[in-house]
Formats: structure tokens, C-alpha cells, sequence
């Protein structure tokens, strides 16, 4: 007979997950190929691949949303059929989605109880559910206030929300779907600790992500997704970052664009005591030409606000915003755009492009009113995809003529577009936000290219980035931006990560 | 005219005409609070309507007295059953759901005036149904001085008992397992789906309440006011349930005051010929005040902002 | 390659609308058999009713006319992404106010006068749904609820100016139009032996073309479509969204606001006090999700609903059929049309079969 602590040391070689031979395919798409994995007691397994590998498809099937072609899974060396998430949720199995999957106008504790409601008669017990939930606070070291509505909780406590909510359900392996994507440096640090106690009461944790820096810090085992199959499963401790991101993208890392040595030229943007939110500090700023100037900071902390008064989305009171020169307050989008303005959204599917439309009508999409391509009030179809034929070919997108409707573009080819029109008229300021969000390495690296190019021919750069090793890489200068403020101006060649985490952090903390 | 006999006719005709708006708002309260707009509304209250009428006339002889109480929850129940036309083609079949909603109200009037010509020898209106449900005096509470006479003599126990419902929906909205979940499906439905809750299933019981309640609504509206059945029996009152559940924020209380506002603005060219203040005015302006009411508060009070977050959006589950 | 491509998907727009037609007419069967009543008698007589003789054919076209510039209006501002279910109301204005102008300026000379009827007719319809625009484009109030307000606005307003302003002592209608201030003429009605068809079917025809044209080839049109299929990339590439949604309004009630009036001064000649809201402003809804917003196709999608309505008439003159089953139909189609997922499902299944 097992001595029941034998067991717990035991724990390394006990297999809490068997996946076997699974295939999902999605019509003709094979998303995973014949995919064999398992996850140990205790264990961070580390799931590394692009965007589009596979890796959330598989996941899917372990979380019940996802049902698998062919194959087996087994859960405490019992083959099981997860036909939906309440099934993988009693089989102890509990995700953190990327996207949080909360309702913002719920309070912290429905939230956490949602669909797991203790009852009283006929109604809620919301007294009990509190006491649960505080317990597991408690155990885990989780502060947050119950009380309070997910939408007015910052991003790091939205990630505990989900946490909890998996422990609420008795998970004992928790997905991470691209835990740290929105998350500054010292909550990833705080978020790491979580999953250190974590697997320390003997939870396994499988953590999807892109970022070999956080593989190499936290998990034990790293399996490596491309196309849809496992290219490797290797220990973290005995592999190089570099090894890891070959085996990833499957080549080397391309040689990239140099940023050329220049004197910058006069400020294209100038933004003198902005306010971005009502009664708070004014922001001031400058970007000159043929520089790139990164705003760093998490989500939230008034960029959004920043981007729409400089293009004029939403019009502004106090301070002034002047665009080569041109002060931008009474002018329309359009005439701000006209004064060469390129911005690149993050989200190019909402808000660069309109999918059911041709390629040549969306690189059309800020121009189509001037005169060369249409004249009293009749559009010039003809110069349209004229126009557009050039733009395709110098900037490689992949389609099959300018009549395609862009929906009908991958994903890469489909940013490109969107980076095509927004710098094909050489703009003299370009705003970028979060421009490879989503996109898989080569795009990225397409898209950094592009960015290093404008600003080499002269162009100002403001880079809105979350993800900090983008902003190091691109910008000549760095702003931190916190609460609605800039708070810090560092350059990038002697500042770290963590030293810019703390300024992000600095003024949330207080 | 004495002021508490004014007082007295206003508030009674207000009751009589906001029971069947506040039923029906509230069934559009938790159609919304599901995801699934329903500006069906009117042709769901046609059907309640038609069907307690068929059936007072075909069954008063059996049930006496008690006929039109029956006929009632025989017009929730066909409501709820026509409603599913709508939760067919929006949850599973991923139709619009304001074409859905317009293909009910063109139906409803097609279908039951077709019926009531089959029914009834080729008319397109019933005749005047025998039992209907007339006015109430509460025991004991009639008796309490001034009060007793404005509110609880002579009035409509209906409306009383919507008022109860409209209470009872937002103990079930607010409070329970079923009101948490149908709610969490109507603001974000993959949050609810990862969760393990049926969104498709949820969103079809919110529609199917909102025909249940619906259809009481326009029955309501048949027993109590127009006593019988043709093709103008409802004209436009699901409309205003639809703004009454706005106007209350999709919230039953809400919806329920907004209704018996409604109720009120409906009654008023029918008591302005006894007001004395408003005797010389045309009726129009009692016509269209509801109208104009509602777009006036609509714009000036709220926007869009308040409605479901996933209000009218097709939910298409995962494989 | 690409332009099979293109040319594939406009014909599965075609052949979902012809499944929905079909799959309406047989609901509609279904429920005649149900019934007792012969659906092949039935639409035979419907069939005979709206397509049976110049007659009938000119009816079926005189009733079209309205439905093509109401759906002509309702796509419109679909196109721009809103949904305007006000048609009925912005007719009836439109029909008031062309009335009102025959009638109060009738010592115009004809052309004039009819010109100057349409034109108040369609400014009365525009500027009623630009309000709806205008709070829409400021306010962010929906459209959906300003627009079914209004049309019961329009319904008691309209209803009111007639019994006070247009009326004869005490009666329920205005006097008739003055023959010069019509759109009817001998010639049309000589070649339709003597129907009431008239010339407000070629001004919708005319009309048609245009929005075909300014949808496809013009400036405004890619202003309209872009806002209707994303407004916010609309926006942020420099397109005025609320300009586009007060244009795309206006027009929508411009448009209605053209069929009422041609309606009253091509068919009914005068305008009455009504008891119910009339459903045109639904049936163009109607007509307009079937044709997908193509104007061209709401030409013909119109026709097809107006065979069913006027044909429908002598479904009740040759049997004792309900006259209501045609509503039926055309509630089925729309249906149909609505759920089109479920025909692009089974399409989908049968190409990869």
C-alpha cells in the first residue's frame, strides 16, 4: 500500500494530462496534426509558437471549446471526452484566456461564480459564495476588492479575477493563454511568484506564449508548436533562448534594417499642455523629423486618449496639438490627414480596413475624394486600381489582383495593406499603435522594417507600444506614460525593462 | 368636476391601459437582457391577443366567470409558442434580429386575421367576447378613507398583479442563478460559454419569456379594453413596451414605471374630454405625446449606452 | 479568376433570394393544405391576377411603383448602416404634402405642377427621417426606435391635417387632384386597357438607375458603403460618419417621401384619413432585404411582392381563401431571407459534397 505522502513526492511522475494522437481540423485546415503531449503534477509546461500555430486550437480541446477530429485525451490516466467546458471544468481543468472572459459590468465576486452559483432558497448565497472566495484569497496570497465592477479594475487584478475563478472551480491544471501580453514588468514578477505557489500546492500550470525571455525564467518544460505540430519538446534549463526561437520560427532571425545616423529635423508633432482626461496633468510633447519616439505604459493610462486628439477622433479642450506646424483643433479627420498624417491602428480588421471591400478600394480608402482619383462627385476607378497595382507590387502584398476583397487576404498581407496606404504618401508624421499585435514574426518583422524606413527618409515616428522590447528596439527616445501623464523621458540604450516597468508602475503603486 | 373624482378617473384609466405595456416590457426586458433585441413585440401581443379571444368565445360557456383569467395564460402560452419563430431564427439560425422581429409583425396580423376569417365564416373580427375582465374593488383596503377610493376601489387588479410581476422579474433577474446567467449571456456570451452556461439555451428562455409575457401583455389588451379581436385590436402598444423597456434601462422596475408613464400618456385622450384644462384641446397632441415623449427622453436622458453590451450580436458557438 | 469570383458571389445572392421566394410559397401552400384550400387553384389565380392580362399586369406595375422607392429608401440607409423602419411615416408626408401643393397651387400649369407636388412631397419625407438622422448622428439615439415612434407621429399627424386642412366639410378625404396635376394618362392607361398604371412607375424606374449609380460609381456611394460596413475605420480614414449618416437619411426619406407622393398623385388622386399605418413602408423593408440593397434588383423584387398583393385580390374573388394568406407568403420569404445562413449552410455542404 502507497504511504499517502509518498505520493506527493512522487508528484514529478504522476501525468495529470495525456494528450495522444490529436488532429483538429477546421474544414480542409489541419489547426493541430496528430499532437502527443503530457503535463506532470506540479509542472509549468511552457506551450511556444507563432501566431497561428495551433497552440489556443489545442488548448480549446482541453478547455471544451474545441472538439478534436481524432485522437485521445486522458485526464488522471482516464480517457475522457471534454464535449464542453462544464465537462473540462469537472475534470479539475480551468483556463485563463487571453482576452478575459469576464462581464465588465459584473462585480468582481459574480464574476468569479458565474455558473458555479451557490444556492439558498432559490437565490444566490451570496454570503457563502464571499466566504469561499476569501478563503481562497487567503491561500493564495490574492488581494482584490469582490465588491468592485471588473470594468474599474486595472488589467493585472482582471488576470486574479480569472485566476481565482479557476480555483473557485477546484481546478488542478490552469491554462494561461498569453498570460503577460498586457501586463507591466512587475506584475508579470508578481504573476510569476502566483505561479511558483501555485504549482507549490501542487497545481499544474501549461502557460502559452511567445516570449522566451519569461520561458526561460519560470517553466520547467518547454514544447515547441509550428503549423500545427509539435516540433520539440525540450527542458527549459538545457536550451538557449536562441535555440528555442529558431525552433519556433523555424529559420534564423533575418538580418534587420539599420536605423541610419542623422540630425533630426524640425518637430512634426508638438503637443503643448494636453489635457487627456479631465482634471489632470497637461502632457506635453514633441516628435521631430526622422525620429521615432516610443510612448511606453500599460494599457490604459491614456493612450487611447493621446492617439484619438492627435488625429482628431475626439476633439479636445485644454491645450493644443500642432501637426507640422498646423494646430489640429477645429480641423476635421480628413483635413488633419491632409496635412500627412499616416496611423497605423492596432486593430487593423476594425479600424483600418473594410474587409468586404477590394484591395484597390482600401488602399483608396483615405484618398479615393482627390481629384486624380474622382471628379465631380464620380470616382475614377480606372486610376484607383491603377494605383493600386503600384502599391502591390512595391509593397509585396500577396494578392491575387486589386479586385480581391481584402477579407479574402491573410492576416499579414491584410496589415500590410493597411501599412501600405498609411505610408505610401510619405507622411511627415506616422502614429503607430501596438503595430504587430497578432501578427506572426515574419509580418512583424516586415512592419518594423517599414516603420525604421519612414523614419530614415525623414519621417516622425510616435511608436504606442505595450510591449516593451518593441519600444526599445524602435524608438530613439522614450516616453512613459502613466495615469493619463508622461512621467519619465529615458533612452532606450541605457534603460532596461525593469527600470522602464517602474516608471510605468510608479504612480499606480502610490 | 371634483378634483379627487378627476384624480380617481385618471389613475383607474392609467392602470387599465399600462397592464398590458408593463407585461409586455417586461417580456422585452428579458429578451434584451439575453442578447436578443425583439422588436416583435407587437405581433407577439397580436397573437396573445387573438388566441384569449378565440378562447373566451369558445369556452366562456365552460369556465364562466373565471373564462377570461384562463384566456389570459392561453395567450402567454401561444405568445411564448410564436415567439420561438423568433428565437428559431435568431439563436440557431442567426437571422438579424430586427428583420427577425419585423418578420413576427407581419406574420402575427397575416396569420390570426386568416384564422379569425377560418373561425369566424370570412370576418376579419370577432365577435364581442361575453366574460371580460372589468373592474375590481379589494376587500378591506377600499374601506381605508381617501385612499381607499383613489386606489383600491373600482380599478384594474391586473395592472396590480403586473406591477407584482414586473417586482417578481427583477427578484429574478437580480437575484437568482437564472437572472445572473441569462444576464452574463447578454453582456458577454464566450465569458458564459467558457463557464460551462448554454448561451444558445438561455437565449431561447429569454425569448420564450418575452412571447410568455408578450402574450399576456396583448391577451390583457383584448379582455380588458378592446373586448374583441380584428386587425387594429393591437396598434402600436408592443411598440411602446418596446420603448417602455428603454426607457427603464432594461431593468423591470425601470420598465415597469415607464410603462405606467405610458400607460398614463395613452390615457389622456381618452380622459382629456373629462378634464376641463384640456377640453378645448385637439386630441392629436394626446396621439402623438407618447411618440414624442419617448424620442425626446431618448435623446436628451440615454443614448445607446446602457443597453446589453451583446444586445442584437449573433452568437456563433465554437466545434 | 477574380471576376468568376466576384460574378459567383452575386449569383449566390440571387439564388438565396430565389430559395427564399420558393421555400415562402411553399409555407404558404402548406398552410392552404392545412386548411382545406387548393394552393395550386390558389396561386394559379394570383398568378392570373397580377400577370394574367395587360390589365392586371399594368395594376401590378402601379402598385410596384411606391414598394421600388420605399425599398429604394430603406436601402439606402442600410447601406449606411442604419435601419430605417420609418418608410411608412415618411410616405404618408410625402403623399400629404404632394396633395397639399396639387391642391393649393393648382393654378399651375401641369408640368409645373406636378414637378412642384414631388419635389414638396420629397422634401417633406426627407426632412422627417433627416430628424430621425440628425438625433442619430448627434445624439447616438437609435434609429430603429426614433423611426417606429415617428411613423405612429406621422400616422395621427397626417390623419389630423387631412379632417383639418384638406378635407371637405365633415368628410374622411381631400378633394381629388386637378386631371393636369396627375400622373395618369390616357396613353399609359389605353396601352394597360385601362388600368391605373401611370407615370410614377417610370420615375421610380428613373430613380432606381440613379441610386444604382450613385451606390456604385459615385463618391458619396463609397462614402456611404464604407461608413455602413465599418464605421470606424470609416471614420478614422477621414470620412465624416455624421455627414454620411444625415445624407444617407435624408435620402432614405427623400426617396419614401417621392413614392407617397407619386402614389397619391398617380393612384389615389387625393389623400384620406387612414386607420391603420399603411404597410408599404414594411414591404419595402421587405422588398429591399430580399433584392440584398440592390437597386436593380429591388426592381424586380418589388414586382414579385406587388403580383403577390394585387394578385392576392382575386385569391378571395375566386375562392373562399383569406385574402391574408399573401401576407403570409410575404412574411414567410422575408423569413427566409433572413435566415439565409441556413441556404448558405446547406449550399456550402452540397459544394464541398
Amino acid at each position: 500500500m502507497l504511504h499517502p505522502f509518498l505520493s506527493v513526492e512522487m508528484s514529478m511522475e504522476e501525468k495529470v494530462i495525456e494528450i495522444k494522437n490529436i488532429t483538429k481540423k477546421f474544414g480542409d485546415f489541419v489547426a493541430n496534426d496528430k499532437i502527443t503531449l503530457d503535463l506532470y503534477r506540479g509542472e509549468i509546461l511552457a506551450l511556444l509558437g507563432e501566431n497561428g500555430a495551433g497552440k489556443s486550437t489545442l488548448m480549446g480541446m482541453l478547455s471544451g471549446i474545441n472538439r478534436p477530429t481524432s485522437g485521445i485525451i486522458k485526464v488522471h490516466g482516464q480517457k475522457v471526452q471534454i464535449q464542453n467546458p462544464r465537462v473540462s471544468n469537472d475534470l479539475g481543468i480551468g483556463m485563463v484566456y487571453q482576452h478575459f472572459m469576464q462581464v465588465p459590468v459584473f462585480t468582481v465576486l459574480e464574476n468569479i461564480i458565474l455558473g458555479s452559483e451557490p444556492i439558498v432558497r432559490g437565490r444566490i448565497d451570496y454570503k457563502k459564495a464571499t466566504k469561499e472566495v476569501e478563503e481562497i484569497i487567503e491561500k493564495y496570497n490574492l488581494n482584490i476588492s469582490l465588491k468592485e465592477k471588473v470594468e474599474n479594475i486595472s488589467v493585472g487584478m482582471q488576470q486574479r479575477v480569472e485566476i481565482i475563478k479557476a480555483l473557485y472551480r477546484k481546478a488542478n491544471v490552469i491554462i494561461f493563454d498569453e498570460p503577460t501580453a498586457a501586463l507591466t514588468p512587475q506584475e508579470i514578477d508578481e504573476l510569476l511568484v502566483i505561479f511558483k505557489k501555485l504549482c507549490d500546492e501542487g497545481k499544474s500550470i501549461i502557460f502559452i506564449t511567445h516570449k522566451l525571455k519569461e520561458i526561460k525564467q519560470t517553466a520547467d518544460r518547454c514544447a515547441v508548436i509550428r503549423a500545427g505540430k509539435i516540433i520539440d519538446i525540450v527542458d527549459v534549463q538545457n536550451t538557449s533562448e536562441e535555440q528555442l526561437a529558431e525552433a519556433m520560427i523555424g529559420h534564423k532571425i533575418m538580418e534587420e534594417t539599420k536605423k541610419v545616423d542623422h540630425d533630426y529635423g524640425n518637430n512634426v508633432l508638438n503637443i503643448k499642455e494636453l489635457a487627456l482626461r479631465k482634471h489632470q496633468d497637461l502632457v506635453s510633447l514633441q516628435v521631430a523629423a526622422g525620429e521615432i519616439v516610443g510612448i511606453a505604459g500599460v494599457d490604459g493610462n491614456g493612450q487611447n486618449e493621446l492617439v484619438e486628439f492627435i488625429s482628431g477622433l475626439k476633439k479636445f479642450n485644454k491645450g493644443d496639438i500642432e501637426i507640422v506646424g498646423s494646430k489640429v483643433k477645429s480641423k476635421s479627420i480628413r483635413e488633419i490627414n491632409e496635412l500627412g498624417f499616416g496611423f497605423i491602428p492596432e486593430d487593423r480588421q476594425k479600424t483600418g480596413l473594410v474587409l468586404p471591400f477590394t484591395v484597390a478600394n482600401n488602399l483608396a480608402l483615405k484618398t479615393f475624394y482627390q481629384p486624380q482619383f474622382s471628379s465631380f462627385g464620380w470616382l475614377n476607378n480606372n486610376a484607383i486600381n491603377s494605383y493600386a497595382k503600384k502599391l502591390i507590387s512595391q509593397f509585396d502584398i500577396r494578392t491575387r489582383s486589386e479586385k480581391t476583397l481584402v477579407e479574402d487576404l491573410s492576416g499579414g498581407n491584410q496589415q500590410k495593406v493597411v501599412v501600405a496606404r498609411e505610408v505610401a504618401n510619405h507622411p511627415k508624421l506616422l502614429v503607430a499603435v501596438n503595430p504587430t499585435r497578432g501578427v506572426d514574426i515574419g509580418a512583424s518583422e516586415y512592419i518594423h522594417e517599414q516603420i525604421i524606413e519612414q523614419r530614415n527618409s525623414g519621417c516622425g515616428v510616435l511608436l504606442i507600444s505595450f510591449e516593451l522590447d518593441e519600444i526599445l528596439k524602435l524608438s530613439d527616445r522614450i516616453l512613459v506614460m502613466s495615469d493619463g501623464k508622461i512621467v519619465g523621458e529615458v533612452n532606450p540604450t541605457e534603460t532596461t525593462s525593469e527600470e522602464l516597468g517602474l516608471l510605468m508602475a510608479g504612480e499606480n503603486n502610490e | 368636476m371634483d378634483i379627487s373624482v378627476i384624480l380617481v378617473t385618471v389613475f383607474s384609466t392609467t392602470l387599465i391601459y399600462s397592464a398590458p405595456l408593463i407585461l409586455t416590457a417586461l417580456g422585452g426586458t428579458f429578451s434584451e437582457r439575453g442578447g436578443i433585441i425583439n422588436v416583435g413585440l407587437e405581433g407577439i401581443m397580436i397573437v396573445g391577443a387573438f388566441s384569449s379571444v378565440v378562447f373566451t368565445l369558445k369556452c366562456s360557456s365552460i369556465f364562466g366567470s373565471i373564462t377570461p383569467w384562463i384566456a389570459l395564460l392561453i395567450g402567454g402560452i401561444i405568445g411564448a409558442i410564436f415567439s420561438l419563430i423568433h428565437g428559431v431564427a435568431t439563436v440557431s439560425l442567426r437571422a438579424n434580429h430586427i428583420i427577425s422581429g419585423t418578420v413576427i409583425n407581419l406574420l402575427a396580423p397575416a396569420l390570426c386575421v386568416f384564422l379569425t376569417r377560418i373561425i369566424f365564416s370570412g370576418k376579419g373580427q370577432t365577435p364581442v367576447i361575453n366574460q371580460s375582465i372589468g373592474s375590481y374593488t379589494f376587500p378591506v383596503l377600499a374601506d381605508i378613507p381617501i385612499i381607499g377610493k383613489m386606489f383600491f376601489t373600482k380599478t384594474s387588479l391586473v395592472a396590480y398583479l403586473a406591477i407584482v410581476i414586473g417586482i417578481i422579474c427583477w427578484y429574478v433577474l437580480y437575484k437568482t442563478k437564472f437572472g445572473l446567467r441569462l444576464r452574463s449571456v447578454g453582456e458577454n456570451p464566450h465569458a458564459a460559454e467558457t463557464l460551462g452556461i448554454s448561451v444558445q439555451g438561455y437565449r431561447y428562455s429569454g425569448v420564450v419569456i418575452s412571447g410568455l409575457l408578450g402574450g399576456i401583455g396583448g391577451a390583457i389588451m383584448a379582455q380588458s379594453i378592446t373586448l374583441n379581436f380584428s386587425a387594429t385590436t393591437i396598434a402600436g402598444q408592443g411598440f411602446m413596451a418596446l420603448a417602455a423597456m428603454i426607457f427603464g434601462k432594461w431593468n423591470p422596475i425601470g420598465a415597469t414605471l415607464a410603462a405606467i408613464f405610458f400607460g398614463l400618456a395613452q390615457s389622456l385622450p381618452i380622459i382629456s374630454g373629462y378634464l376641463p384644462l384640456f377640453a378645448n384641446v385637439d386630441t392629436i397632441w394626446f396621439q402623438i405625446a407618447p411618440y414624442v415623449i419617448t424620442i425626446v427622453v431618448l435623446t436628451l436622458f440615454f443614448g445607446k449606452a446602457v443597453a446589453p453590451a451583446a444586445d442584437g450580436e449573433t452568437y456563433i458557438p465554437a466545434k | 479568376m477574380n471576376n468568376i469570383l466576384t460574378k459567383l458571389r452575386i449569383n449566390r445572392i440571387v439564388v438565396l433570394s430565389f430559395l427564399a421566394v420558393i421555400a415562402g410559397f411553399i409555407v404558404g401552400g402548406i398552410i392552404m393544405l392545412i386548411f382545406g384550400y387548393s394552393p395550386t387553384e390558389n396561386y394559379l389565380n394570383l398568378f392570373r391576377g397580377s400577370f394574367g392580362d395587360i390589365y392586371s399586369f399594368g395594376e401590378t406595375l402601379r402598385n410596384a411603383t411606391p414598394l421600388i422607392l420605399t425599398a429604394l429608401g430603406f436601402s439606402v440607409a442600410s447601406k449606411a448602416g442604419m435601419f430605417n423602419v420609418g418608410g411608412s411615416g415618411q410616405l404618408l408626408l410625402g403623399w400629404m404634402g404632394a396633395i397639399t401643393f396639387a391642391l393649393k397651387f393648382s393654378f399651375l400649369p401641369g408640368p409645373v405642377l406636378i414637378i412642384g407636388s414631388i419635389l414638396t412631397g420629397a422634401i417633406f419625407g426627407a426632412v422627417y427621417s433627416g430628424i430621425a438622422g440628425l438625433l442619430k448622428a448627434y445624439f447616438g439615439t437609435s434609429e430603429v426606435i426614433t423611426t417606429i415612434m415617428m411613423n405612429y407621429v406621422a400616422f395621427y399627424f397626417v390623419n389630423f391635417a387631412v379632417k383639418k386642412y384638406l378635407a371637405e366639410h365633415n368628410s374622411d378625404a381631400s378633394p381629388n387632384i386637378l386631371p393636369k396635376a396627375s400622373l395618369r394618362s390616357p396613353m399609359l392607361e389605353g396601352l394597360t386597357n385601362n388600368s391605373t398604371f401611370h407615370w410614377g412607375f417610370v420615375i421610380a424606374l428613373v430613380m432606381a438607375f440613379l441610386m444604382y449609380l450613385y451606390l456604385n460609381k459615385m463618391k458619396q456611394g463609397f462614402e456611404i458603403k464604407s461608413v455602413g460596413i465599418n464605421e470606424e475605420a470609416a471614420r478614422y480614414s477621414g470620412i465624416s460618419t455624421k455627414k454620411v449618416i444625415i445624407i444617407s437619411m435624408l435620402l432614405s426619406g427623400l426617396l419614401a417621401g417621392i413614392g407617397g407622393a407619386v402614389d397619391g398623385l398617380g393612384n389615389y388622386q387625393n389623400i384620406s384619413v387612414s386607420t391603420v399605418l399603411p404597410d408599404i413602408g414594411f414591404n419595402g423593408m421587405a422588398v429591399s432585404l430580399l433584392a440584398n440593397q440592390n437597386p436593380i434588383g429591388i426592381i424586380f423584387a418589388s414586382i414579385l411582392f406587388s403580383s403577390l398583393q394585387v394578385g392576392g385580390l382575386s385569391i378571395s374573388v375566386y375562392s373562399d381563401t383569406p385574402p391574408e394568406i399573401v401576407n403570409i407568403v410575404i412574411s414567410s420569404i422575408i423569413f427566409f431571407v433572413g435566415v439565409k445562413y441556413l441556404f448558405e449552410f446547406i449550399l456550402k455542404r452540397k459544394e464541398t459534397n
